[in-house]
């Protein structure tokens, strides 16, 4: 077994020094009985040619977006990532490091975790981020669960734009906590009243730009109407390449920002693993979840960086802690903050530029199709259609010709049946021109 | 030798590097990207205006960067990590290179299911691995790391009390030396905890155990025991555990962050469990990653199956498909949703590489190596340093800080001068019912030779503080890129993100 | 004017209706380095026994909790801004907050500095 440095020899040597006469001694203190039942059918150790072929053929069995043109986000995005950024997280020294609780032989990871910080906080313009959470959705839940401390309030309002799975993971996590979560329906043309809806109870309004029917919204006057209130506001982005060429969140008067940070870091990977960004105001700092890396110095004053402010967190305050998340998303924060380095100021802006024109160069494209009409007016590299016929199967028609060409928006709410037709189509630099054509021919070829 | 002084402050490979803000070329770019195209922007009114504030660098200067950034971190790649609890065993490279094949990259968690049969069978084998190897009836994949898990289990546990008309039931049991994500989940689910001390053999007392089921009646939802517990020894009792928590009306949630000491040896749901969160990041070798990402598949029994969250997979006889939605099919009491799409998916590629890798076999061997290669560092250590409870231990032993008596050193000084020696440290603190502790889990991809090395630096040190050379202790450590961090300074002026430096004009404007 | 006690390591030392309150010098050199603290109110209405303010070291957080019943006249302004007073003089400049007594019955149930000497003692064995 190539992963076991141990051989027969050290096995006997070693016990010997134990003074124990089997390994199975060593094993006494478990119950005999379980111990002799215990059978399992599973197969035999592999050696790594067995292993690529078995997965290989399990991979192969997949349509990949990297071989067929796809159009997919709601929320998982598909973009290019250079070559170094995964050289770089892959470096052994990043990939095999456990959190960085001895700070001395840490620097890197939390040198990297400032950084990483510091980027959350510019593109959000928000005060201060955290060094990550599991993801976008599980981030949308410890806001509201926030919002609640702050204000010391137990209501929610999500709004019929934001990502359902966060809408349901919000949901979920409250649960069983004296907290009541209103989640208004699924807004896909934009018109639902959130500033009506604010009442004294609110802890937070949770919203989402863009939206995950992709629209472009300005909250900045939600946000004004919320601090009359006393009410949080909670903004929600899937898809950070937008902070390139919109309005930040902090700008329209955010008091948490949450996001997802996978459509920077990395592939979609099936939706998993991702990275949950969360950013917020300072005088709120005591109240957030999840680690926190801080400047200091060392006993020689060179700068240094530390976990910090741990008394907010599970190993310090137990049941008291502001959430029970211990292992995060750290190298995924990396990655993401490795591309933001490689892109810098200029080539995000740039990014989330090409982002935009190719989404309405597609949409452009799309207009020009019988029976298709675009819902949202403005977008950024997301949108959704209304189609002549239901989604569900004008997907599968598509992917037939191998064109993955967008989500039914019924995947999500399949109890709306005036969504049946509604598919969200999204473009990234990844869509070349010919994608684009291919997808317009399939589609005007099912829909005919 | 003293080290001579530098001008540029770098020490020959050790590098200072400066943050990537301050390496700013104002319009620099890493990442040249093809023209756009030309189309009308439809942004309507939330362009955004002004400079974000990012630095721009080169492609080189960016690869340096996160170069040199790597060299100041130690890792299991470079050397012998005994951090107990986290189980920092060698990381294939195998199962990176199957994670990045684009039929597992570069798929979307929203294409139509036909198109992914492979992600799904991969969802599956994974999760009858996971079965097989605990003997549990179903397994919910989609919590991503150890604590996630935890409240998976234990909202499976509120859903079945409240079906089975047990709302009343809002206690949780932990025992004192318990994680810190035990009772901090349980207060996510709205419940109070209640403690049990250790007895002095560092296990759970039964009768102490039955003594505050009985106090606590009918209120209690569940106990929840680590086992192998953070003392490193495994609950003997745990079945007579079982039965007491059952009788009670209660559920047995085992915290399974341990479960590399047994994998392969004995199924746990021949222990009475009803619930154990497995995080594939310890057990089964994927990559910690300086922090994350995990996964903490929880498995469950027949009772708590129904709750589990969606989304679920179901084989059927046309091929697989996916229940999205908690209240319909095969989720109908689900109890929602408890992340975004389909779960850690990538980290299940790469447990199920090392699963397939290893074997049936392969993984009982690795669980008699760890649990071998502790017991041989506890018997050898155990000359100087003194072991907080009698042996064998399971893959991780647990000292005291008795040895230490009257030297004038600290578990943490011990801890800091062995950065000097080259290792990183044990936990330490940790768990919180051993003074002092320092919690040594060596894994079973460590060899002979790399324990003795370890035992021997260990064991003078241990000597070291003895004779009364504690001032050499105070110093460490002296080698490593910084030496002693003020981890008090940090929160009480907390600077948690890189602001520029005031320009002189602003400086003085300020004066 | 006398000082007294409780066993969560709180002293209040009374004048008048007014009680000043704050953490032992056993207390502040259990929590080590102190980096965090909050002070309630003014006007906060308090239960004996309730939790009244926070302290907090690198590794460690605890709750403050009052000796007496009544209505908080003061907390400390100068606390949050420098913590580590109360390490450097935890029973003079480092009081978290003066309260106005409603109860002043509760103080009997107090220990007074002998008792409380004999169980810090007792604690350390
Ligand atoms: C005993 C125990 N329980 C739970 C956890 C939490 O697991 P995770 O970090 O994956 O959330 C850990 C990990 O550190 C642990 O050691």
């Amino acid at each position: 077994m190539r992963y076991l440095p141990l051989s027969e020899t050290n096995r006997r040597d070693m016990l010997a020094e134990i003074g124990a006469g089997s390994v199975d001694e060593l094993f006494k203190d478990l119950p005999k009985k379980a111990l002799a039942s215990a059978r399992f059918d599973l197969p035999k150790t592999m050696s790594e040619i067995e292993v690529e072929r078995a997965l290989g053929t399990m991979a192969a069995k997949n349509m990949n977006c990297a071989a067929s043109p796809a159009f997919l986000g709601c929320g998982n995005y598909r973009h290019h990532t250079p070559a170094s950024l995964d050289y770089i997280i892959q470096r052994g020294e990043f990939l095999t490091a456990y959190t960085p609780y001895q700070p001395e032989i840490s620097q890197g990871t939390l040198q990297a975790i400032f950084e990483f910080q510091t980027q959350v906080a510019l593109i959000t313009g928000m005060e201060v981020a955290n060094a990550s959470m599991y993801d976008g959705a599980t981030a949308c839940a410890e806001a509201v669960a926030m919002a609640c401390r702050v204000t010391k309030r137990n209501q929610a309002l999500i709004s019929g734009r934001v990502h359902p799975h966060y809408r349901d993971v919000t949901k979920t996590q409250m649960k069983f906590l004296d907290v009541d979560v209103e989640c208004l329906a699924p807004d896909p043309y934009g018109v639902e009243d959130l500033i009506g809806r604010l009442t004294p109870d609110l802890a937070c309004v949770v919203v989402q730009t863009p939206g995950f029917f992709g629209h472009l919204s300005d909250y900045t006057a939600l946000g004004e109407a919320c601090h009359k209130a006393g009410v949080l506001l909670v903004v929600c982005v899937t898809e950070p390449v937008s902070l390139g060429l919109v309005k930040s969140p902090g700008a329209m008067g955010a008091d948490i920002v949450v996001g997802e940070g996978q459509s920077l870091a990395g592939p979609m990977s099936f939706g998993g693993p991702g990275v949950g960004l969360f950013a917020t105001r300072e005088k709120f700092l005591r109240q957030m979840p999840g680690r926190l890396c801080g400047e200091t110095t060392d006993e020689d004053g060179r700068r240094g960086w530390v976990l910090t402010l741990s008394t907010r967190e599970q190993h310090i305050r137990r049941e008291k802690a502001t959430s029970n998340i211990c292992t995060n998303s750290g190298l995924i924060a990396l990655a993401f903050s490795v591309h933001m380095t490689l892109l810098g100021e200029a080539g995000f802006k740039r990014l989330a530029e090409l982002n935009h024109a190719t989404a309405c160069d597609l949409a452009d494209k799309l207009e020009g199709v019988k029976g298709v009409k675009l819902l949202p007016s403005a977008f950024f590299n997301e949108f959704a259609i209304a189609l002549p016929k239901p989604a569900v199967d004008v997907v599968e028609a598509l992917a037939k010709k191998g064109v993955l060409g967008g989500v039914p928006a019924s995947r999500f709410y399949p109890t709306y049946p005036e969504l049946a037709n509604v598919m969200i189509v999204c473009a990234t630099e990844t869509n070349s021109a010919e994608d684009q054509v291919k997808l317009v021919t399939a589609l005007k070829e099912v829909l005919s | 030798m003293t080290l001579p002084a530098t001008a540029s402050g770098h020490k020959g490979l050790q590098f200072e590097q400066n943050l990537i803000f301050e390496q700013d070329t104002p319009g620099m770019t890493a990442v040249d990207l093809p023209a756009l195209p030309t189309s009308k922007q439809r942004l309507g009114d939330v362009k955004r205006s002004g400079s974000i504030g990012l630095p721009g660098l080169s492609e080189p200067e960016v690869v340096r960067h996160y170069t040199r950034l790597s060299q100041k971190n130690y890792s299991i790649d470079s050397g012998f990590y005994p951090l107990g609890s986290c189980t920092m065993k060698h990381n294939p490279r195998l199962n990176e290179k199957m994670a990045r094949l684009p039929g597992f990259a570069e798929i979307h968690p929203f294409q139509p299911v036909s198109t992914v049969q492979g992600a799904m069978e991969l969802i599956d084998t994974t999760a009858r691995w996971l079965t097989e190897l605990t003997g549990m009836a179903a397994v919910a994949m989609s919590p991503a790391a150890g604590a996630h898990g935890e409240f998976c289990g234990l909202m499976c546990i509120h859903a079945a009390h409240d079906a089975n008309g047990q709302a009343q039931r809002n206690v949780i049991i932990v025992p004192e030396s318990a994680h810190g994500t035990n009772p901090a989940t349980a207060a996510l689910c709205g419940y109070t905890v209640e403690s049990i001390p250790a007895n002095d053999e560092g296990r759970v007392d039964l009768a102490v155990l039955k003594a505050k089921l009985a106090e606590h009646g009918d209120t209690v939802a569940a106990v929840m025991i680590t086992n192998p517990n953070t003392c490193g020894l495994f609950e003997r009792e745990c079945i007579e555990i079982a039965e007491a928590v059952h009788a009670a009306g209660a559920y047995f949630y085992m915290d399974g962050a341990n479960f590399n000491a047994i994998v392969g040896r004995l199924k746990i749901a021949d222990l009475g469990v009803d619930a154990m969160h497995i995080n594939l990041h310890k057990t089964f070798s994927t990559p910690h990653g300086g922090g994350g990402p995990g996964a903490g598949p929880t498995v469950l029994s027949a009772k708590l199956a129904p709750f589990a969250p969606v989304p679920i997979v179901v084989k059927a006889a046309e091929g697989y498909a996916v229940e999205e939605h908690a209240g319909f099919g095969a989720a109908k009491q689900a109890l929602g949703r408890m992340k975004g799409y389909h779960g850690q998916f990538g980290v299940f590629v790469r447990a199920l590489s090392y699963m397939m890798s290893m074997g049936a076999d392969g993984l009982k061997q690795a669980s008699g190596d760890a649990v071998l290669n502790a017991n041989y560092v506890m018997a050898r250590l155990s000359s100087e340093l003194t072991p907080a409870f009698e042996g064998p231990c399971m893959h991780e032993c647990v000292f005291d800080d008795r040895f230490l008596k009257g030297t004038g050193v600290t578990t943490l000084d011990i801890a800091k001068a062995l950065i000097d020696e080259g290792f990183h440290p044990p936990t330490m603190y940790f768990p919180l019912v051993v003074h002092g502790a320092l919690l040594i889990e060596p894994t079973e991809t460590e060899s002979k030779a790399a324990l003795d090395q370890f035992v021997t630096s260990l064991l003078s040190l241990a000597r070291k503080a003895k004779e009364g050379r504690a001032a050499e202790f105070q110093a460490a450590p002296q080698l490593s890129p910084r030496r002693r961090l003020d981890e008090t300074k940090a929160p009480r002026r907390p600077v948690l993100r890189w602001t520029p430096p005031a320009t002189d004009g602003a400086k003085q404007a300020a004066e | 004017m006398s000082v007294r006690f409780t066993k969560d390591h709180e002293w209040i030392k009374v004048d008048g209706k007014i009680g000043t309150v704050g953490i032992t010098q056993y207390a502040q050199a259990q929590l080590g380095d102190i980096v965090f603290v909050e002070v309630p109110a003014a006007g906060k209405a308090l239960k004996a026994g309730g939790e009244a303010a926070v302290v907090e070291s690198v590794k460690a957080a605890s709750e403050v909790y009052t000796p007496v019943s009544g209505t908080v006249k003061e907390g400390n302004a100068a606390l949050p801004d420098a913590p580590q007073t109360v390490n450097e003089d935890p029973q003079g400049a480092g009081w978290f907050f003066k309260i106005e007594l409603s109860n002043p019955g509760e103080l009997d149930g107090l220990m007074d500095q002998a008792a409380y000497e004999k169980y810090v003692e007792e604690l350390s064995h």
